[in-house]
């Protein structure tokens, strides 16, 4: 198929009926409105179901009722709208059920603005939800990684039984770019056979809970989900590493601010000073052992966001102490220029070259 | 040449605040008076108030939401939008939201449109997934003019792939616009085409209403 012009919401819509998304349950709210309106176009055609729903924990928990049954099934929402679900999410995770859930991510705190920000990566990577649960969380930078990642989300949160989350800011959910739709790799699915889907009188009924009232039993449940996420760090881990192992300087970013940040570190090698980034791809897990291949004569990691400093945390984690970690950012809704991370970088670079 | 009043319309998508940018920037060199309606209220980013800076550098007025200076998504418009349409000293351009949806806002001014000569272009992007055939763009003209109570009056080739675009793209939109042309009568206005790629169209059809431009919306960092 030849290359089409979309915006990161519509592709969104487009990659997940690709995927065989048929349910799609929601609630409005500005940057991502464009993936409930190509959702509620496109899935009567399909015979699928688009659902507005009078609230966002009403759609999630629509969301933990049509997975348990067995379908493919999304919500997407922006930050405010996220919050209000973590709840519905914790109950999903804690029942093991598969979903995919979008977050074009706006700036915060409570209602904040409209425009982009990546003030979210706490709540996507710690949960807002309780309990010792986790999910996994995509960052594409482009509307073609974005339409990639949806394409294959919906397989990991199969095999899995998980929740996957998608996390762009404003900007990927209102950029138009080129993409081309690819199918993913294959992957094995078990036979749903846990899903509330009807006995046809040939077993016992299903039940779909998260509930655990012995406290042994309940341990042991979080014995086995930890098993499971240590499997899904081993093996799901993505980022993107570049010019790490004799850098000066090191940057780490996810999603728009990457490509800012790369932009700026071209310009810096005009001048003779050696960038290198890490760009993880997933938040959680998060690529912790990318970072033990720095040049050990680096001058310093410099992490770029926009949010005041969230994902700063998980570097120093996985920096370990090994080389000082500084931060630039912007946020309520303003995005870095190139001319903010160079600046950053040279004074990290000091008196190099 | 066009009428004083130029509305831009199309396809959700297709480029026309683009278009209508460079169209106003291209004005200010003939015309002393230029302004620039921003009418969207479907998208909240990439709109033409985001440039106002540059453009009033440039001399020419912007106009958009009522409410100076804000990200608001709701659709609050500039009451002066009536004066550009009516002041014939002023030559204007109103950059309409994309689809049915985003031209609702026009055909509240619809009456005073009819009141004067107007020109409205359809831009079309043959790279869009919902204007790829002649059938469907027409479908979404048809719509947008039952919407806008207003008469589109041309049409607009801006088949791009952004900064990736090639001839190929810009012929592959030129064929389509013109058999969009041959079934609605209307006639081809401009094939607008990004500068870079602009200088390698040998093809006279389109070479005789090229409008090369550039773009002002997209960030160095975007593709």
């Amino acid at each position: 198929m030849a290359k089409v012009l979309m915006k990161g919401n519509e592709a969104v819509g487009a990659a997940a009926i690709k995927a065989g998304c048929k349910y799609f349950f929601g609630y409005p709210i500005t940057p991502q409105n464009e993936i409930p309106e190509y959702m509620s176009r496109e899935l009567p055609k399909i015979g699928g179901v688009f659902l507005q729903a009078e609230s966002e924990i009403a759609a999630i928990n629509m969301v933990y009722g049509a997975s348990g049954a067995g379908a493919r099934v999304m919500t997407s929402s922006s930050s405010p709208g996220i919050a209000l679900k973590q709840e519905g999410i914790s109950y999903i995770a804690g029942a093991e059920l598969p979903c995919v859930i979008v977050n074009m991510m706006r700036g915060g705190p409570g209602l904040g603005g409209i425009q982009p920000s990546q003030a979210d990566y706490f709540q996507a990577t710690r949960g807002g939800g309780n309990g010792d649960y986790r999910h996994i969380v995509y960052a594409p930078s482009s509307i073609q990684e974005t339409v990639d990642i949806m394409m294959e989300s919906f397989d990991v949160a199969e095999m899995y039984r998980i929740p996957v989350m998608v996390l762009g800011d404003g900007m990927i959910g209102q950029m138009m770019e080129a993409v081309e739709f690819h199918e993913p790799k294959k992957r094995e699915l078990q036979e749903k056979t846990w899903a509330t889907d009807g006995t046809k009188g040939k077993r016992k009924p299903n039940i779909i809970n998260s509930l655990f009232l012995d406290p042994q039993e309940c341990e042991n449940h979080n014995i086995r989900l930890e098993e499971k996420h240590k499997i899904i760090s081993e093996k799901e881990v993505r980022y993107e590493a570049e010019g790490i192992e004799d850098a000066d300087v090191v940057c780490v970013a996810y999603g728009t601010t990457s490509r800012i940040v790369k932009n700026a570190i071209v310009e810096c090698k005009k001048e003779g000073i050696k960038v290198g980034i890490i760009r993880p791809i997933t938040l959680w897990p998060f690529p912790m052992e990318i970072f033990d291949k720095i040049n050990k004569n680096a001058k310093g990691v410099l992490t770029v966001e926009m949010s005041m400093g969230q994902m700063i945390d998980d570097v120093k984690i996985a920096v370990n102490g090994r080389f000082p970690v500084h931060f630039v950012g912007r946020s309520g809704g303003m995005v870095p220029t190139p001319a903010n991370v160079i600046d950053s970088i040279k004074n990290i670079a000091g008196g190099v070259k | 040449m066009d009428k004083r009043l130029v509305i831009v319309t199309g396809h959700y998508g297709t480029g026309k605040t683009e278009f209508s940018v460079n169209y106003a920037v291209k004005c200010i060199e003939k015309y002393e008076k230029v302004c620039i309606a921003d009418l969207d209220i479907v998208n909240p980013y990439f709109r033409t108030r985001e440039r106002k800076k540059i453009l009033e550098k440039l001399g020419i007025k912007v106009l958009s939401s009522s409410i100076e200076n804000t990200n608001l998504d709701i659709p609050a418009i500039s009451p002066e939008i009536t004066g550009i349409i009516q002041n014939e000293k002023i030559k204007s351009i109103i950059d309409v939201g994309g689809d049915p949806a985003g031209a609702t806002s026009l055909a509240r001014f619809s009456k005073d449109i009819h009141k004067v000569d107007y020109d409205m272009f359809y831009v079309i992007n043959a790279n869009r997934p919902e204007t790829q055939s002649a059938d469907k763009t027409i479908a979404y003209l048809k719509n947008i003019e039952l919407t806008s109570k207003l008469k589109v009056t041309g049409l607009v080739n801006n088949t791009h792939l952004l900064k990736k675009t090639t001839v190929e793209d810009v012929e592959r939109g030129h064929k389509l616009t013109k058999e969009v042309s041959r079934l609605t009568g209307l006639p081809i206005k401009y094939e607008s085409v990004i500068e870079s790629v602009a200088e390698n169209i040998s093809n006279l059809d389109i070479k005789n209403k090229i409008f090369p431009i550039k773009l002002f919306m997209r960030e160095d960092w975007m593709s």
